[in-house]
């Protein structure tokens, strides 16, 4: 029934486990998914959406090295978003509507499509261990299936608990059923677990909403895409729609308070602080007498909507009268009610870079069973467990990536440095060198690294490889090229800048804040230039945030530099701190517990203070 | 922590001594002060071998600043492994920031403390025994180097740097919030607000780095007043105070020096003794303008030390009387400058004067010149007013060039901000100058974020030298 022994065995098919599953294959293992429900691959528990500030980077970032989310976003994808164009470009973040269920679907044809991936679909309920080793997964109908490498990627199936108001059920998912047996099985075999919450809005009937008195959110004029490969952006675009609560909403929904699970005390894990639920915005920000809710449709042709801003586990029919109060509701039929669940996590910590754990070898967590949110995230930490494995049972050196060159790898890093007490969302700000980790820029950081370790192919780098190139020549043109006065002065005018008063390099004057590549075009020398060289959108837009931007990225190069000084400095494994008398009680205990591997990554945990790191790297001489 | 730079600083203790080390270390070291030193027999500094020593000038645009002796090591046989030129120059505070400023000028960067080392640990240079006594030393001293930063920062600076470097934490965590947070509905940060501000910000960093320009001690001294009348026994007391000390007189050209002002080294800090006539009542019209440019003297001078004859107290009833409202005079009219009541020339008393002595005047401070007696502990008192930040004058606050560097680039990223703001550059892009601002401010007040530590290390250890 099954290989003899596979290579590598995903259980679980959400975002985590299909990138795994590809990212293992594709590298050349024989990989086995393992999953309850072989209908339920790459679905969208939550929002039909992929992206948004920080997140958008990582998708980017999953396409360059490889991956296959920003391809399948592309291609089930409604609406298209650039979001924050008016920021820097570090904030520029891309964001799609998707058709959930086309959603799903692209993504079980691109997995039946890549060789070497065979499908199961039963429930895991352990892994088999054999001294320290990982060899194989045991399923709930008893059959061991071997493997070289197992990755896990439960997501909130879990000893999942969902509930609705006073009602509670087991399940993974609405209409799906737990998993039971795993966190059992590592907590005697002594791992750490613990429990976390998130949930998920009401889905209801687009017939049954009033359009006309909501605002119209469509998307851009000019939309672009995720994937780096040849995806098509869209022709037509399905709008969404922005209402609001108001006071009276928020008295109906406080009428169920009494019986919601959140405030009687049945869910006692934390839930994410940044994706609150509609109760806990009206309980926390109790001055605010409205908040936004934008209605997003489901897909192309489904009448289903999603109400986002409105996740709730008040009782159903709380939830149904407020949500009638909404403007644009008064009529609203529910397809299904919100609702919180409870699931298991086993705290990061317990993880090295590669996502392997501490304790087994070669067996490998990913998504939200490392207390993460957010289908990207999960997405990301699956590619990387997917790549890691397929590297470490053939001998490869791992693959990690470092803070300064991709969200990945602050991601990565910050789960096994500091853990996380509450789902963990990526946001910008977590990213020492956001200037550096750019959506414009992912195919430019990673993929010649992918290339190197036998997964992104070859088109992919030549492309990346060309689109460089282009941008180097058209930077290089604006530094050696001048303008004369009376071409540029005009166009100074136009955004109120100061004139110039003899010719100057045209890059000197494009990095004047206000002028744009736009701007630039309308100098027939540049014009003339890039339509000899033939240069597409992207490689215009490379070019004008390396002129603009030029100082800033130097900056952050510079800082970064900084950092991979101490990132050399490699701490050996197995480290004895307890013999350091001269590090603090905390440093040594939380050192113990985490070993870091270079004093950079020591120097990020809480607790450890720039003299216990002084003392670290008196001891680390070399 | 930059490794690639070249760093100076003095190599042997601060304030004045026959000669002084500066130390140069990194890549460009030799290339940096070769076109600053002028060998007697013409010598190309850059052809020279590694471990040898020239005799020549420091000439900066033509003017010889000092004559040195100039010791050339090239790495990796150096003590921090890498390129390290030290100059030998006369021991003059004066001097020596003359010529490390210059070499700043150049293109060196001041060094953290204990830079030098940390090189030389990075490179190799120390063995594991070494390594683990700066290990000790380094976990019971790096909390108290800041402290000890924070009180030489006199006044209520340090407070207010604090309370500065919170509130910009805070907007800058705002403008974070709002970067991240666009799509959903939070409160932004107020650019007027923020602008006030950072307005506020720049205007407190001015005024210390002015501070620094015109106060610095090492150029100035801490103004000393002393008031007592002739025969006292002034100039056996600040003989003594020099002799103690092996300190030097600095001569400032062009400094208009008073002739009756004498500077004096103590503990690494210069303190300018400024003589005065005494401010004893009197109808004469002579005397009478003494006694006004005396408290013209007491006004600019930051420390008051009221010298007499012990011996008075007890003999000469009227003179006792006199003294006694003298001081009460100073105490009123000058609360909160520290003053400093000496009683000279006590080796003659008895001890029944002695105690008389003591019980009569509150503070009383005991002294003979002569002998020595009290001279340590009054060099500890004027020391102790420098660290405890009583002294509050107007002009000197910052004393420390690393402070003083720190300063000035947190300033320049505070403008970056500011012009940004004006320009309407994104939050983003604020948000990296705010974060390297907040950063010279952690330098400052020691508050520096785990990611920050970097330049940190080593900080508070010299072995080796």
């Amino acid at each position: 029934m099954f290989e003899k022994e596979y290579d590598v065995i995903v259980v679980g098919g959400g975002h985590a486990g299909a990138e795994a599953t590809a990212a293992a294959a594709n590298m050349g293992s024989k990989t086995l998914l393992v999953t309850m429900n072989l209908q339920n691959i790459g679905q969208m528990s939550c929002n039909p959406a992929m992206g948004g500030i920080a997140k958008g980077q990582i998708v980017r970032e999953i396409d360059a090295l490889g991956g296959y989310s920003g391809i399948i976003t592309d291609m089930s994808a409604i609406q298209f978003k650039m979001l924050n164009k008016s920021k820097g470009p570090a904030m520029w973040s891309p964001r799609a509507q998707n058709d959930r269920m086309r959603f799903a679907e692209e993504w079980r044809l691109a997995l039946e499509g890549t060789p070497n991936v065979d499908f199961y679909q039963e429930m895991v309920s352990g892994v088999l261990v054999e001294k320290n080793n990982v060899v194989g997964v045991r399923t709930s109908l008893g059959i061991d299936i071997k493997s070289r490498a197992v990755v896990l990627t439960n997501g909130t199936f879990l000893n999942g608990l969902i509930h609705i108001g006073e009602k509670q059920f087991g399940g993974g998912r609405a209409g799906e059923k737990a998993a039971t047996g795993i966190t059992e099985q590592l907590v005697d075999y002594g791992f750490d677990s613990g429990r976390m919450k998130t949930g998920t809005p009401p889905r209801v009937d687009g017939r049954s909403l009033d359009y006309s008195v909501m605002i119209p959110q469509p998307g851009d004029i000019v939309p672009e895409k995720f994937s780096y490969t040849n995806t098509l952006p869209l022709n037509t675009q399905v709008d969404c729609h922005m209402t609001h609560t108001s006071e009276l909403v928020h008295d109906l929904l406080r009428e169920g308070f009494d019986r919601s699970p959140m405030f009687n005390g049945r869910i006692k894990s934390i839930g994410p602080r940044y994706c609150p639920s509609i109760e806990d915005k009206i309980n926390r920000f109790a001055d605010k007498d409205s908040h936004q809710i934008f209605v997003e449709p489901e897909g192309w042709k489904t009448v289903e909507v999603y109400v986002n801003g409105f996740s709730t586990s008040l009782p159903e029919d709380v939830q149904y009268r407020a949500l009638k109060s909404v403007k644009g509701f008064e009529n609203v039929k529910f397809f299904r009610p919100g609702y919180a669940i409870e699931y298991d996590y086993f705290p990061p910590t317990q993880l090295r870079h590669t996502l392997e754990t501490k304790l087994v070898n070669n067996l490998y967590f990913a998504g939200q069973i490392n207390g993460t949110t957010g289908y990207e995230e999960a997405a990301s930490q699956g590619l990387m467990a997917g790549i890691n494995a397929h590297l470490k049972i053939n001998q490869k050196e791992p693959f990690i990536l470092q803070r300064d060159e991709a969200y990945i790898g602050v991601l990565i890093d910050d789960l096994i440095t500091k853990g996380t007490e509450e789902p963990y969302r990526m946001f910008t700000s977590r990213a020492e060198y956001r200037t550096l980790l750019r959506q414009d820029n992912a195919d430019l950081r990673l993929t010649p690294k992918s290339f190197e370790i036998g997964l992104a192919k070859k088109d992919r780098l030549t492309r990346m490889e060309e689109k460089l190139k282009k941008s180097n020549d058209f930077i290089a043109f604006f530094k050696n090229t001048s303008v004369l006065p009376k071409d540029i002065n005009p166009i100074l005018e136009s955004v109120s800048s100061a004139k110039v008063k003899q010719s100057d390099k045209m890059f000197k004057v494009f990095s004047r804040p206000k002028v744009t590549m736009e701007h630039m075009l309308q100098l027939e020398a540049v014009s003339k230039y890039a339509s000899e060289n033939s240069f597409d959108r992207e490689v215009m837009e490379q070019t004008e945030i390396q002129v603009k931007y030029s100082g800033y990225i130097e900056k952050e190069k510079n800082n970064a530099d900084k950092l991979h000084r101490l990132e050399n400095v490699k701490i050996p494994e197995g480290f004895d701190y307890s013999k350091l008398k001269s590090l603090s009680h905390e440093a040594r205990e939380k050192l113990n517990l985490i070993r870091p591997v270079t004093i950079s990554q020591a120097s990020r945990i809480s607790g450890v203070s720039p003299s216990d790191i002084s003392v670290l790297l008196v001891f680390m001489g070399r | 922590m930059i490794l690639n730079d070249t760093i100076v600083a003095l190599a042997t203790p601060s304030g004045a001594g026959a000669i002084a080390v500066i130390r140069i270390s990194g890549e460009k070291a030799i290339d940096l002060t070769a076109p600053l030193f002028k060998s007697v027999r013409g010598k190309n500094l850059r052809k020279q071998k590694s471990h040898t020593i020239h005799l020549g000038h420091v000439v900066d645009d033509g003017k010889t600043m000092d004559e040195v002796l100039l010791s050339l090591f090239k790495g990796p046989n150096s003590y921090t492994g890498e390129n390290v030129v030290e100059i030998s120059c006369h021991g003059s505070p004066y001097i020596q920031q003359e010529i490390i400023q210059l070499l700043i000028r150049k293109g060196c960067r001041m060094a953290n403390p204990g830079e030098f080392t940390l090189r030389a640990f990075l490179n190799g240079k120390l063995d594991l025994s070494q390594a683990e006594a700066v290990a000790d030393l380094i976990a019971s001293d790096n909390e108290a180097s800041h402290q000890i930063a924070m009180q030489q920062m006199r006044g209520g600076f340090s407070n207010e740097i604090k309370k500065l470097r919170e509130e910009l934490l805070n907007f800058a965590s705002l403008i974070e919030l709002e970067l991240d947070f666009a799509e959903e509905d939070v409160e932004f940060a107020d650019r007027t607000q923020f602008k006030n501000l950072l307005k506020r910000i720049q205007e407190v960093l001015k005024k210390l780095i002015d501070s620094f320009a015109v106060g610095n001690v090492i150029k100035n001294g801490i103004p000393v007043a002393i008031i007592g009348e002739p025969n006292v026994g002034k100039s056996t007391l600040l003989n003594a105070l020099l002799n103690e000390e092996r300190a030097i007189v600095s001569e400032i050209a062009g400094t208009t020096r008073d002739t009756i002002e004498d500077e004096i080294s103590i503990g690494g800090i210069g303190f300018r003794f400024i003589d005065t006539a005494g401010i004893r009542e009197t109808k004469d019209v002579v005397e009478s303008i003494g006694i006004k440019k005396t408290f013209e003297k007491i006004e600019q001078a930051q420390v008051v030390i009221y010298l007499f004859e012990a011996d008075v107290i007890s003999n000469d009833n009227e003179k006792s009387q006199a003294i006694q409202i003298e001081i009460g005079k100073l105490k009123n009219k000058y609360p909160r400058k520290p003053l400093l009541i000496i009683a000279n020339k006590v080796d003659l008393l008895s001890e029944k004067e002695l105690n008389f002595i003591k019980t009569s005047i509150e503070n009383i401070h005991l002294l003979s010149a002569k002998s020595g007696l009290g001279v340590d502990e009054l060099k500890n008192k004027l020391l102790s007013f420098v660290n405890t930040g009583a002294l509050r004058n107007n002009e000197t606050i910052v004393t420390n060039s690393r402070h003083y560097n720190s300063l000035l680039k947190a300033l320049k990223e505070v403008e970056k901000v500011l012009f940004g703001l004006d320009e309407d550059v994104p939050g983003d892009l604020l948000a990296i100058d705010i974060r390297q601002a907040l950063y010279h401010f952690g330098e400052i007040t020691g508050e520096i974020s785990n990611d920050d530590l970097l330049g940190n290390i080593f900080a508070n250890f010299c072995i080796g030298k």
